[in-house]
């Protein structure tokens, strides 16, 4: 379906989003996708069901999240004003469970009594573990080996909570591996088992479904400026591997033609090596876990394997509407090295006394960035999409903060 | 002969191997062995790196392939190899993007020209294959989609109807790889083919494949269904034990036709 023939950007419907996104997915799959995508449709219309996500939001994850303002770290981004939407005071730490409560009460209205999640960074994972543990589902968890190393206190997290978590030893052994093996098994045990998609990518409903549900970001995020500021701001930045927090917080500003949108890519070693996860700065459109996007890939259409130090930013896609908005020029997608990045988490750290997560940090250094372009009159909301404490053992090695012979995760 | 209907005559056996699993030319020699020994149609496999249908024993195979250089342009190699030295229908088994990524048309092309019948395509169906269609008309290429235990009727119905030469039952809710029993749901699967007009050679023949790896499996799954399709036990005996396995295994399985 066309946008320019809808008044509104926001809350497209799908299943493509301008050239990008469709249903590409083994036939085995698509009685289950469609059962989802019809009660996801019921849902959204039926009040009963919102009110109880709502109230989930309201005495469970803590909604509606705070934002905050950071001059001291402003001060570094050319003087314009800086405000954080406080995803990392959500219960379990990040923007994930906003999409999780969500689906896992589909899970609980088509009747299925089992859940099975990928995760990179191990937050989609806590998330659905935290869910399934409150709805009491069985949970299985599928982690690249390389993740449940680097991310080894989220996969104690998950086990604490009661879930299964496979270390998937196949292929780049980090999310996108993950993936695939969460489908494998969801092939296996679909009659019983729904699968609670991480990220706004995927097959059709996936990518419009997640967004919906983590649009209440924006939704939140926009009003609370209005009400404090009297205006809208003029960036709106949130960094951006399958690309779930930052559709989340984008799709209320989309109408804004004002309100300037920026999604952080991450560009590893650097988007000129061979070690990034910059999709859409350096993929072409292919087809990968069901959908049509922006890809990392050989000449060949093979996968290339994607690096960040943020193992929540690592995968060589990126969801569909936000290679439909980079196309039609509504949002712009900028790289941050893992260099910029850990100066960025060090910086909001011991200028605020917050320490984000890595992946929320690349949007910290973007707005750094971005900032010094808007100066002193500008002002620029950034997602704080998590907390930093599952990193705090990446940062105590990039920073050497370790004392010698002391026992690291 | 160039589809592979022709071949489906009296009950089938499709053999698959991956392209370039270990090299290019051993796989070659060891399709050629399949066919020598009593396989009736050929599978080639296009190395993908992520192979969401696929068990482990392909899954190591194909990732060995990649490792080792394989490169798309290969598959049409392989072809034209294998059909210069046997006369059985050779399709290509393809993860979709490295076809959209080579061009529809100019795979198509290619593997037309190379000798091949057509492809069978894991991870699209018929809704989501509109060029490929298109494409497979223009060529006069087979074009062989998946039906599985979960699909509606009325799937089942728009499958039949947009493959040509025979429509891939899977036999179960799972991925490729061995088992020992067969799941009763393939026999009612190729039932409900039948139903929604999959009714053999004369209209469009209906093949079972996933989990099948011994002569008793062939010799039961074609008691209802037009071809059975064999793969992840091939792989594994050309692993072990090079083309002289697989032609042994082959040839046990055919005594199951």
């Amino acid at each position: 379906m066309s946008a320019s023939i809808r008044e509104s950007l926001r809350g497209l419907p799908g299943p493509f989003f301008g050239d990008y996104g469709g249903r590409f997915m083994p036939e085995s799959l698509i009685a289950a996708i469609d059962e989802l995508a019809a009660a996801y449709e019921q849902a959204k219309a039926d009040p009963d069901f919102q009110a109880e996500l709502a109230e989930l939001h309201r005495s469970y994850t803590g909604r509606p999240s705070i934002v905050t303002e950071v001059p001291r770290f402003a001060d570094h981004a050319g003087g314009a004003r800086i405000f954080l939407k406080r995803e990392d005071l959500n219960h379990t730490g990040s923007h994930k469970i906003n999409n999780v409560l969500g689906q896992a009460l589909l899970t609980r209205r088509i009747g299925k009594t089992r859940v099975i999640a990928e995760t990179g960074a191990g937050q989609h994972g806590v998330a659905t573990a935290t869910a399934a543990a409150l709805f009491g589902l069985d949970c299985t968890i599928y982690m690249g080996e390389v993740d449940t190393q680097r991310q080894a206190l989220n996969v104690a997290r998950m086990r604490l909570l009661g879930a299964e978590v496979i270390s998937v030893t196949t292929g780049s052994r980090t999310l996108k591996d993950a993936i695939n093996e969460a489908y494998r098994e969801w092939v296996t045990s679909v009659e019983t088992t729904n699968y609670i998609f991480g990220t706004a990518a995927g097959p059709h409903p996936f990518p419009a479904m997640v967004r919906d549900f983590q649009s209440v970001i924006g939704e939140e995020a926009r009003e609370q400026l209005l009400t404090h500021l009297g205006r809208l701001p003029d960036a709106v930045v949130a960094c951006v591997g399958g690309g779930s927090n930052a559709i989340g917080i984008f799709d209320a500003f989309l109408d804004d033609a004002g309100v300037a949108l920026y999604g952080i890519e991450a560009a590893g070693d650097g988007v000129d090596t061979e070690k990034h996860a910059a999709s859409i700065e350096r993929g072409r459109p292919g087809i990968l876990h069901g959908a049509r996007s922006y890809l990392l890939q050989d000449e060949d259409g093979q996968t290339i394997e994607s690096h960040s130090i943020s193992a929540g930013l690592d995968y060589p896609g990126v969801g569909p509407e936000h290679a439909f908005l980079a196309d039609i020029g509504r949002a712009s997608y900028l790289p941050a090295t893992d260099a910029e990045a850990m100066e960025a988490l060090r910086l909001l750290s011991r200028t605020e006394g917050i320490i984000p997560a890595i992946e929320s940090a690349h949007a910290l250094a973007g707005a750094l960035r971005i900032g010094r372009e808007l100066g002193p009159e500008g002002v620029i909301l950034v997602n704080l999409s998590g907390r930093g404490d599952k990193d705090v053992a990446t940062a105590g090695r990039w920073f050497d903060l370790f004392d010698d012979g002391a026992v690291q995760s | 002969m160039s589809g592979v209907a022709d071949a489906l005559g009296s009950g089938a056996l499709i053999g698959y191997l991956p392209i370039g699993f270990p090299d290019l030319e051993t796989s070659i020699d060891a399709a050629v062995a399949l066919v020598d020994n009593g396989v009736d149609a050929l599978e080639l496999g296009l190395p993908y790196t992520d192979p969401v249908m696929d068990g482990l024993a392909i899954q190591k195979a194909t990732q060995q392939a990649i490792e080792a250089g394989f490169r798309v342009r290969d598959v049409f190699r392989a072809v034209e190899a294998v059909r210069s030295r046997v006369d059985a229908p050779v399709l290509v088994m393809t993860y979709w993007n490295p076809v959209v990524q080579y061009g529809v048309a100019r795979f198509a092309d290619a593997l037309r020209d190379a000798g091949g019948a057509g492809l069978i395509t894991p991870d699209i169906t018929p809704d989501s294959a509109d060029d490929w269609i298109a494409e497979s008309d223009r060529t006069g290429l087979d074009r062989v989609f998946l039906a599985a235990p979960s699909s509606t009727d009325a799937r089942l119905a728009e499958t039949v109807a947009a493959s040509r030469g025979f429509v891939y039952a899977v036999s179960t809710m799972g991925i490729t790889g061995a088992r020992a029993d067969l799941d009763a749901k393939a026999r009612a699967l190729v039932a409900r083919l039948r139903e929604a007009g999959a009714t053999g050679t004369d209209t469009i023949s209906a093949c079972v494949g996933v989990g099948i790896s011994t002569p008793e499996q062939v010799a039961e799954v074609l008691g209802y269904a037009d071809g059975a399709i064999v793969g992840s036990a091939l792989v594994t005996a050309l692993a072990d034990g090079g083309v002289a396995g697989v032609a042994r295994l082959a040839s046990a399985l055919s005594h199951g036709k």
